[in-house]
């Protein structure tokens, strides 16, 4: 059975507008989405600004309500606050985020960071709490003199492990990673992504890894879901959504990957902008009045958005 | 940007509502009665309680409130128990004795902090900067009535360069010139002090918005375009860094009338704040809440202003 | 010895240090590059290698007191070092433009879009103020925005990204500068509106034949777009070549090393490469020797040069140092 389970997950954000400040609207940042991540699994969430891939996340921690739909984690909803609480599910699911400065507090030292989600869950005395706090730094590699600094005297790459200690510090099953990598030097996010796979083995912890950088993503989730307009529009393995990609979207955002292919650089772009002009002006075929169609099954693990006729009438 | 502004004073209604309503049943809690200060000792006890019928007394709390507010409408705040004069035209005269203070200090202030605000920013940690924090220091700790005191004292008896109390000699000579004159001799004291120990919020709010503007990434755009030093200051830098002050008028006017209540009473000004102090140790009900009334108001107006004028500087906060 | 004429920029052992407690460290330590008439030239490198410090001081914004420039650029027989503020200014948009990275933070918050782009047009050419209004929607349309006239009245935040940086573009080119500098012109934007942001300069290097500075830390965008890369590190170039030559072949160790770490495989199971060590701090900095020797510590002593100077291995492909000879990788 899998770790956890996204049902139909929904969060519409009411527009207000006219002159009482009512409700005309709703901006639907996740519209219907469904996935599972399996136990020590690494699954990917890829999406533009505004795809609504972070709400996702943060929906998944209890960071944000659901409209409707279900989580469901060792069989319980977790959507309400009263369950959470109940399975000790703040516990289990930890989140990595994209800024490293802004989430770690300035004022505190690196052994109170790392300890305070322990000190929530576990009664652990000084002695045994400093010993953890130490192995946690020596898995991310950090020396031990890090402990009494502060973050501003790390760089972008230490401290972004110093938040992945922090995120394993209460042995978390799941694992949110909001571009966890994104703001790093490419020689150092090298280190942040195998210090992750390292830690995820040690622990057998799973990832829900939510990024924009399909390269990075490729390198990390065997099995991923693309995600446009607050709904998916392809979900399958690497290979499928690599090597045989379906949904017009995800070949879009593919064609846009800059290749160090420098002697065929004008072939990407006249592929990129074919794939863009199909994009621009196939609109009603991929989408419905700019809704994402249900996702329809095309092979083992693979599913594409698509109107069920196209389906039947390409095969 | 209209529709911000009109939806913005509406919300005011229900503020407003609320405070009478509040004011309202706080004075009714208060002894005595509008008979209390008019009772003649030899007035029957069934007169009086006539009388209270006669004047709704006897009514339910809510038709004495509406009666209390159709009232208010009319512009008839009932009698004032000491002065033997309605409380509309005896704060009437106070009020604009009032504003006229409150409008030269406001002036004042704005023209002693803004300049400096504006050259602490540009010369930070340089003498000019160090000498306006010094002078901010002082005018932060020392409390409102000692300065005043101290400045009453100095210029009002020592110097004899102000005179001491009231709003206008009774000796001016005629002629509307004069007159004028005479009444601003007569603010000009208290509204320089006042102006200059009320003027640290706003150089603060300038010198850091003048220091994190500067190293702005769009400030670095206009520089990047060949825009003259002094132009970047002025249209890029400068501008940004008012943003908070005309957010914070809304304080200052609601400062000042606070303010106005002790400033007042030691320069024997007569305006609100002193009416204010008066209405309180003579128990005069009726005049005390009106002026709570219409402290509370101003309040709320100064909000409101401060509101507008921020919505017609950023165009961020226009909602469409 | 004649200088070719499409030469736009000719930069000489540009020294650029930072004052830290009083001592000046160089955070750009003799760098000399030339940009050429319809070139882009790719200055890649990641932080603390002294990319962005080098675009500051081509355009000559930097906070004056607490930076030394010293060394040569010469733009038009002018060198630019040194260089007074009234006589930058004239260069400042005229023939330089700039493109910055983060296109919200770059543009007033309390200006119309028409009267940023119009403000460069304001100080640097002749047209009276009719003729800057049509030039800004000539502008806004030349950078692809739909409706330039609805848009010219907008604030920055009611645009989109990839918008404003497209309206960033067209104050940079207002005033049809023959250099372009851009930094980081696409790291804050999504990849599909990074692509279309990309092929705008590429347009726009076609009908104007500007030489195009890019500094990036992405190697597919270089791939993608530049002729000619240099890679900075610590202050330093390490190897400059063109763009098909520096990805079929390339020599110094910090290059290899970096296309090393670049995840590009379907095989999860595969450890990225980790270059060991960090980017020294400024005042950390070692002043001789290789730079890059600390971070490759299994390579010989000897293999490294004293003095490491650029050598050309082929035409127009220089490396720092000698060590990229007995270079391999430890697994």
């Amino acid at each position: 059975m899998s770790l956890i389970q996204i049902k139909d997950l929904k969060i519409h954000y009411p527009i207000r507008s006219g002159f009482f400040n009512r409700v005309t609207d709703h901006v639907r940042a996740v519209d219907g989405i469904n996935f599972e991540i399996e136990e020590g699994e690494t699954y990917g969430l890829i999406g533009e600004s505004g795809s609504g891939k972070s709400t996702t996340g943060k929906a998944i921690v209890g960071l944000e309500d659901a409209t409707s739909g279900q989580i469901i984690y060792k069989g319980h909803d977790i959507t309400k606050a009263s369950e959470r609480r109940k399975l000790k599910y703040n516990r289990d699911v930890q989140m990595i985020f994209q800024d490293s400065m802004s989430s770690l507090n300035p004022k505190k030292r690196i052994f109170d960071i790392i300890a305070e989600p322990i000190r929530n869950f576990e009664s652990l005395s000084k002695e045994e709490e400093k010993k953890r706090v130490q192995e946690l730094l020596d898995i991310v590699g950090m020396p031990s003199d890090a402990l009494y600094k502060y973050p501003h005297e790390f760089s972008g790459g230490q401290r972004q492990r110093i938040g992945v200690a922090r995120a394993v510090a209460t042995k978390p099953k799941l694992i949110i990673a909001d571009e966890p990598v994104s703001a790093l030097d490419l020689s150092v996010q090298a280190q942040v992504l195998n210090f992750m796979k390292k830690i995820q083995k040690e622990y057998n912890i799973s990832y829900l890894f939510i990024s924009h950088d399909l390269g990075v993503v490729r390198h990390m989730c065997e099995n991923l879901a693309i995600m446009h307009r607050g709904r998916l529009v392809e979900v399958g393995t690497r290979e499928d959504i690599y090597h045989n990609p379906q949904h017009i979207y995800t070949k879009r955002l593919l064609a846009a990957i800059p290749k160090i292919d420098p002697k065929n650089r004008e072939e990407h772009k006249a592929h990129r902008q074919a794939v863009e002009k199909e994009f621009l002006e196939n609109q009603d075929k991929w989408y419905k009045n700019g809704r994402v169609y249900p996702l329809q099954q095309i092979g083992k693990s693979h599913f594409v958005a698509l109107p069920q006729d196209k389906l039947e009438g390409g095969r | 940007m209209w529709k911000t502004i009109l939806r913005r004073v509406l919300v005011m209604i229900p503020q407003i509502i609320i405070l009478s309503i509040l004011i309202f049943f706080l004075a009714k809690m208060m002894p005595g009665d509008p008979f209390t200060g008019l009772i003649d000792p030899k007035m029957d006890v069934n007169t009086i309680a006539k009388l209270k019928q006669e004047y709704g007394l006897n009514d339910a709390p809510w038709v004495q409130y509406l009666n209390w507010v159709k009232n208010l409408f009319r512009g008839d705040l009932g009698m004032s128990y000491t002065q033997h004069m309605s409380v509309t035209s005896l704060i009437g005269d106070r009020a604009q004795n009032t504003f006229w203070l409150s409008l030269v200090t406001i002036i004042l202030s704005y023209l002693f902090a803004i300049p400096m605000g504006i050259i602490a920013g540009r010369y930070k940690d340089k003498w000019p900067d160090q000498t306006i924090r010094i002078f901010n220091y002082i005018t932060f700790a020392i409390p409102g009535f000692v300065a005043y005191v101290l400045a009453l004292w100095l210029f009002g008896y020592l110097l004899n360069w102000f005179p001491t109390t009231g709003t206008v000699s009774v000796s001016v000579a005629p002629g509307i010139f004069n007159y004028i004159l005479d009444r601003a001799h007569h603010i000009i004291l208290p509204a320089l002090v006042a102006a200059l120990i009320s003027t640290t919020t706003t150089v603060q709010y300038l010198r850091t918005g003048i220091i994190d503007n500067q190293v702005e990434d769009y400030v670095r755009t206009a520089r990047s375009k060949g825009v003259p030093e002094r132009v970047v200051f002025n249209k890029h830098i400068l501008r940004n860094s008012l943003l908070p002050i005309t957010a914070f008028i809304g304080n200052v006017i609601g400062a000042l009338l606070g303010g106005a209540v002790m400033i007042e009473t030691v320069f024997s000004y007569p305006g609100m704040g002193k009416l204010f102090m008066e209405s309180i140790s003579q128990r005069d009900y009726p005049v005390l809440t009106a002026l709570i009334l219409m402290f509370g108001i101003l309040a709320i107006v100064g909000n409101l202003i401060s509101d507008i004028v921020m919505t017609i500087v950023d165009p961020r906060i226009r909602v469409k | 010895m004649e200088k070719p004429s499409d030469l736009l920029l000719d930069i000489q052992h540009l020294h650029t240090g930072f004052r830290l407690k009083g001592k000046f460290y160089d955070a750009v330590d003799d760098v000399s590059l030339t940009l050429r008439k319809n070139e882009i030239l790719a200055i890649v490198g990641e932080s603390g290698s002294g990319k962005s410090t080098l675009a500051s001081s081509i355009i000559g914004l930097y906070d004056q007191k607490n930076t030394r420039v010293r060394g040569d650029i010469l733009f038009n027989e002018l060198n630019l070092v040194g260089l007074n503020e009234s006589l930058f200014n004239r260069i400042r948009g005229k023939e330089i433009g700039m493109i910055f990275q983060d296109p919200l933070a770059a543009l007033n918050p309390l200006m119309r879009i028409g009267a940023q782009i119009e403000e460069t047009l304001y100080y640097h050419t002749k047209l009276n103020e009719k003729e800057r209004k049509t030039r800004v929607l000539e502008l806004l349309d030349q950078v692809g925005i739909p409706d330039p006239v609805r848009i010219s009245r907008q604030y920055p935040h009611e645009l989109s990204g990839g918008m404003r940086q497209r309206v960033i573009i067209a104050i940079a080119i207002a005033d049809k500068p023959s250099i372009l500098l851009a930094d980081e012109p696409t790291t804050a934007l999504d990849v599909t509106i990074q692509a279309q942001i990309l092929d705008l300069l590429k347009d726009i290097q076609d009908e104007t034949s500007a030489g195009i500075i890019l500094i990036t830390h992405d190697l597919g965008v270089v791939s993608e777009t530049a002729d000619r890369v240099a890679v900075m590190y610590a202050g330093q170039i390490v190897e400059v070549a063109p763009v098909d030559e520096l990805f079929t072949n390339p020599l110094h160790p910090y290059t290899r090393s970096l296309l090393e770490s670049m995840p590009q495989t379907d095989v999860d199971d595969e450890e990225l490469h980790v270059i060991e060590g960090t980017v020294p701090s400024l005042d950390k900095m070692m002043t001789d020797g290789c730079r890059f020797a600390p971070r490759i510590p299994w390579i010989d002593a000897t293999s490294h040069e004293e003095e490491p100077i650029l050598h050309e291995v082929s035409p127009g492909h220089e490396v720092r140092c000698t060590c990229y000879r007995d270079f391999y990788f430890k697994n």
